[in-house]
């Protein structure tokens, strides 16, 4: 198991640094980084001051080691917008956007899986069949233009939930989320669905193929043959064996979803990094973009280097076929 | 041998509805079994013999069910129970042993786990104590050092500890009926002949009855005391291993005694049965068997051969030996 | 009998056993060739200022212009009929999709098969790429290529071809490794016959089936991608109108009950690509067969 993370997490090491080679290169070498870094309203004074924090002076190798140096001490430029250092700014953005990006998970979770269980269970059945159906227009239909039209029907038409904004913040144990207080969570309930949309689909086929694999299965007529409930064979035998998969793409799709925010934030006006980043663009805040990037890039290894090792917890043929090297 | 049969299979009929047809994947089979008595069921695959045995255990998913005959286990109809009434039967007075032993045990449990669940479906049995009956069952099917390897995997056994395993599943609730289906087919010779062994010493001990399922003639010759051959859903044969092994009635048993290799003397040529199986969607009329049968005639084609006899059965209008 | 069997009869044959499948295709069509003509068919050139009129801006569906134009699907902010409107940002969506496409074809169809059949570390390297490539979702990277190079139509193009290279290549490195092990490859190696001949004479033409798949689902795809950055502002530019852009601009009236700005080009654009899908679907289904045959 520790041979196995080890190797993982060299694995994750060195996509890491492939990363930051070509974040470097794309910002460095394509791009002008006095423009990037520097904004265009600096006097002389500030212009010298961060040539020489970045060491533009120096040779292009020295250059990358210096943008390796400062961004792992988490110095990535200010905000010319803001003028606050760039990672502080990102960081105050991020519990916004994981919030709702584990709410949107939940939310897939919590619809897909018993929906695709039933639908995997019973295929023929009536309900299966408009499960299913729904599941094809949650892949077909464009998460903006479903947001657009969430705002319509539950903000304008009926104004059950609110359209935009975050909402009141509770506190409960040291931390800050909207899940906390009522406005908050009417303000989460449209942007989180809006974002599990897609992946309540992806779950709902991913879950019922599962279902569909493992139930003619002779390791499932034998669990009958001992005399179990059906309950205890769909719940215990069965489910065990489908989550596999399942909690390996759902893990996987937390990146996807983070990526994804982007769209529900700026619809919703949810202020979480997503919006910052449009914002920020928009604005040719570059810095920001930067330190958005490399951000996103270690989140998304960490959330594959997780996954993995879930995965090996979870099945134990991939555990021990490993140790056993 | 006078007690009340365990089981008797009076005329079941087993059906799959497709979308070309019904099939009659078991049509009017008949036999009973009795405490401490082996039989034998033997047939090619497709014959209906691993759907006899799923209709005994109320196992026949849909499109398949049961549509005739009686299955009655200790003078109960399984083909009448309900669904809760059958779980508390199977694995608890019923039990049945898979072909593959590979597929059979799930691969994301403990052995520990699909043991004691097995125990306590049936009853009211704490943990600890079921967790000692079944390390009892697999220091009873030969598995050494039983309390560690209950903290296993099923990919951490070979085939032949695997099939084992699920033979102590099926002894757990010490069943009076055990229903194994070519539980051998896929092991090797060797390991074959000790499950054999031990799956006959353990039916003898405990005088369980047991059906078992094969395509393999010389398994049975040395294990049953009874057996049926089956062709195309229907008993073709029937009677005591020594009178159908040495006097076949059937042509087809005949077949299937000559195709044995080891009772062929050294050189002479392994006789084959001409032809293939017919597609049980689409059988000759008469006698399913005619097509490949060197006696067949008129009488075959025009309609099905009645069985003859009670204890020792054949279905043939031209027995290779007088059946009485 | 023998002489109508050609492939491609068999395949509209099979193609035609799935009636929403033809259906679809159908639709597709249609719309595909509306867009094209939208010049001609449309009611108004919607980009043409003169002939707007601020006056007739937010008409509801089926009221008339000061100049008895009906507006059937109504008008935006600035007076455009949405009919027009959607025609020009359809055949917008359209080209993009389509130009990326063929180019994203092209270099992963050049990646996966210099993969395929050099293997070694050349497959190791190029399948390496393709694997991370892909652990990154499609709508970061073109954010972050958007982000550095900025916006304009053949920006949004090359981010499209960035984005989806790797789909193709992948496919067509899985489908010349089968061709390249079956027996009339190793035949023609053993004629010698040049290994270019080889290639692009009996390998490439295997490999197209699984890329026609790919290539319609792609081109879904980056539709609904290049909406989704119109939306955000930063695909295509305001003087190239897409669907995206229409909707995005319809988001601002959608808080005061005027809905048919955004909703018209949703529908468009949710039609085609339900469309294409249902398309790319009934290929697959009648493409892989024929692959194992």
């Amino acid at each position: 198991m520790s041979v196995f993370i080890i190797r993982r997490l060299s694995q994750s090491a060195l996509v890491l640094l492939i990363m930051s080679l070509l974040v470097f290169f794309g910002v460095f070498a394509i791009g002008d980084p006095i423009e990037i870094f520097i904004a265009a309203d600096a006097d002389q004074a500030e212009r010298e001051r961060a040539i020489a924090a970045l060491g533009l002076d120096k040779p292009i190798w020295l250059q990358y080691f210096y943008f390796l140096a400062n961004a792992l001490g988490g110095d990535l430029g200010r905000s010319f917008v803001f003028n606050i250092p760039a990672i502080d700014l990102i960081l105050l953005r991020l519990p916004a956007t994981l919030e709702l990006a584990f709410c949107a998970v939940f939310l897939s979770v919590a619809f897909g899986i018993p929906l695709g269980m039933y639908a995997g269970y019973r295929p023929d059945s009536r309900a299966a069949k408009t499960i299913m159906a729904t599941s094809i227009a949650g892949f077909s239909l464009p998460t903006f233009w479903v947001g657009l039209m969430m705002i319509l029907v539950f903000a304008v038409e009926l104004g059950w939930l609110p359209a935009s904004g975050r909402g009141e913040l509770g506190t409960f144990l040291g931390i800050q989320s909207s899940l906390f207080t009522l406005n908050g969570l009417a303000h989460l309930a449209l942007p989180a669905l809006n974002l599990a949309l897609f992946n309540i689909s992806l779950v709902i086929r991913l879950t019922r193929a599962g279902m569909r694999e493992n139930m003619p299965m002779d390791y499932v007529k034998f669990a009958r043959a001992k005399g179990l409930t059906q309950r205890r064979v769909v719940f215990v035998h069965v489910m065990k064996n489908i989550m596999i998969p399942v909690v390996t793409v759902i893990g996987l799709e937390i990146g996807q979803v983070i990526a994804f925010a982007v769209v529900t934030e700026t619809i919703f006006a949810w202020p979480g990094m997503g919006k910052l980043i449009i914002d920020s663009i928009n604005n040719l805040d570059r810095p920001v973009i930067v330190a958005y990037l490399l951000i996103i890039v270690l989140m998304f290894i960490v959330i594959n280097l997780v996954v993995d090792v879930l995965y090996s917890v979870l099945d134990p043929r991939v555990r021990l076929s490993d140790t056993g090297k | 041998m006078t007690n009340e049969a365990t089981l008797r299979v009076e005329n079941l009929q087993t059906h799959f509805d497709t979308k070309a047809g019904t099939v009659r994947a078991v049509d009017g089979v008949s036999f009973d079994v009795r405490q401490g008595q082996i039989l034998g069921l033997v047939g090619e695959s497709g014959s209906g013999k691993s759907v006899t045995g799923f209709s005994i255990m109320g196992l026949v998913d849909p499109p398949g069910r049961i549509a005739g005959g009686r299955v009655l286990f200790q003078g109960r109809d399984i083909a009448k129970m309900g669904e809760e009434e059958l779980r508390q039967l199977r694995g608890n007075r019923i039990a049945m042993i898979f072909q593959d032993p590979m597929m059979t045990l799930n691969p994301v449990l403990k052995v520990e786990t699909q043991m004691i669940e097995a125990v306590q479906a049936h009853g009211n049995v704490d943990r600890k104590t079921a967790w000692t009956r079944a390390r009892d069952a697999l220091g009873q099917v030969g598995i050494p050092s039983p309390e560690e390897r209950l903290n296993s995997y099923p990919h951490q056994f070979s085939g032949g500890m695997r099939q084992r395993v699920a033979i102590a599943i099926a002894l757990l609730n010490k069943p009076d009926l055990i229903v194994a289906d070519e539980p051998t087919t896929a092991l090797d010779v060797t390991i074959q002949g000790q499950i054999l062994y031990e799956v006959q010493k353990l039916a003898r001990e405990t005088r369980t009855a047991l059906i078992w399922i094969t395509h393999d003639l010389s398994v049975v010759a040395s294990l049953a005391d009874e057996i049926c051959v089956m062709y195309a859903g229907r008993i073709v044969e029937r009677g005591s291993v020594d009178q159908v092994l040495d006097a076949p009635a059937h042509p087809y048993t005949a077949g299937l005694i000559g195709s044995v290799p080891s009772r062929n003397v050294k050189g002479t040529k392994l006789v084959q049965i001409p032809g293939v199986m017919p597609s049980m969607l689409n059988l000759p009329s008469g006698c399913a068997f005619r097509l490949r049968c060197t006696h067949a005639d008129a009488t075959c084609e025009a309609s099905a051969p009645p069985a003859s006899g009670d204890a020792r059965q054949v279905r043939c209008f031209h027995p290779l030996t007088a059946v009485a | 009998m023998a002489d109508l069997d050609t492939p491609f009869r068999r395949f509209v044959a099979d193609f035609r056993e799935d009636k929403v499948a033809v259906g679809a295709a159908v639709l597709f069509v249609a719309i595909f060739a509306a867009a094209m003509a939208c010049a001609y068919i449309s009611p108004q050139n919607p980009y043409d200022l003169r002939q707007l009129d601020i006056m007739d801006g937010k008409m509801p569906p089926g009221k008339a212009s000061m100049d008895g134009l009906v507006f059937w699907l109504g008008s935006d902010g600035q007076g455009r009929d949405m009919v027009s409107a959607i025609l020009y940002g359809l055949r917008t969506s359209f080209l993009v999709a389509v130009t990326s496409g063929f180019i994203a074809a092209a270099v992963g169809t050049a990646v996966g098969l210099a993969a395929a059949y050099y293997g070694g570390w050349v497959d190791t390297l190029l399948m390496r790429t393709v694997d991370i490539k892909l652990s990154f979702p499609a709508i970061l990277i073109a954010l972050v290529l958007l982000a550095v190079f900025g916006q304009g139509t053949g920006k949004i193009v090359v981010a499209l071809v960035v984005i989806q290279w790797a789909y193709y290549a992948r496919t067509v490195r899985a489908s010349a490794l089968v061709e390249r092990r079956k027996e009339y490859v190793e035949a023609a190696q053993c004629l010698a016959l040049p290994q270019r001949r080889i290639l692009f004479r009996h390998i490439l033409p295997n490999c197209l089936p699984p890329l026609i798949v790919v290539g319609t689902i792609q081109i879904a795809n980056s539709i609904a991608l290049e909406a989704t950055l119109s939306f955000l502002g930063v695909g295509l530019p305001i003087t190239e109108p897409s669907l995206g852009l229409l909707i995005a601009n319809g988001f601002e009236y959608i808080l005061s009950g005027v809905y048919w700005i955004s909703f018209f080009p949703g529908v468009a654009l949710l039609v085609t690509i339900v469309s294409i899908n249902l398309v790319g679907d009934r290929l697959r289904d009648v493409l892989n067969p024929r692959l194992q045959k």
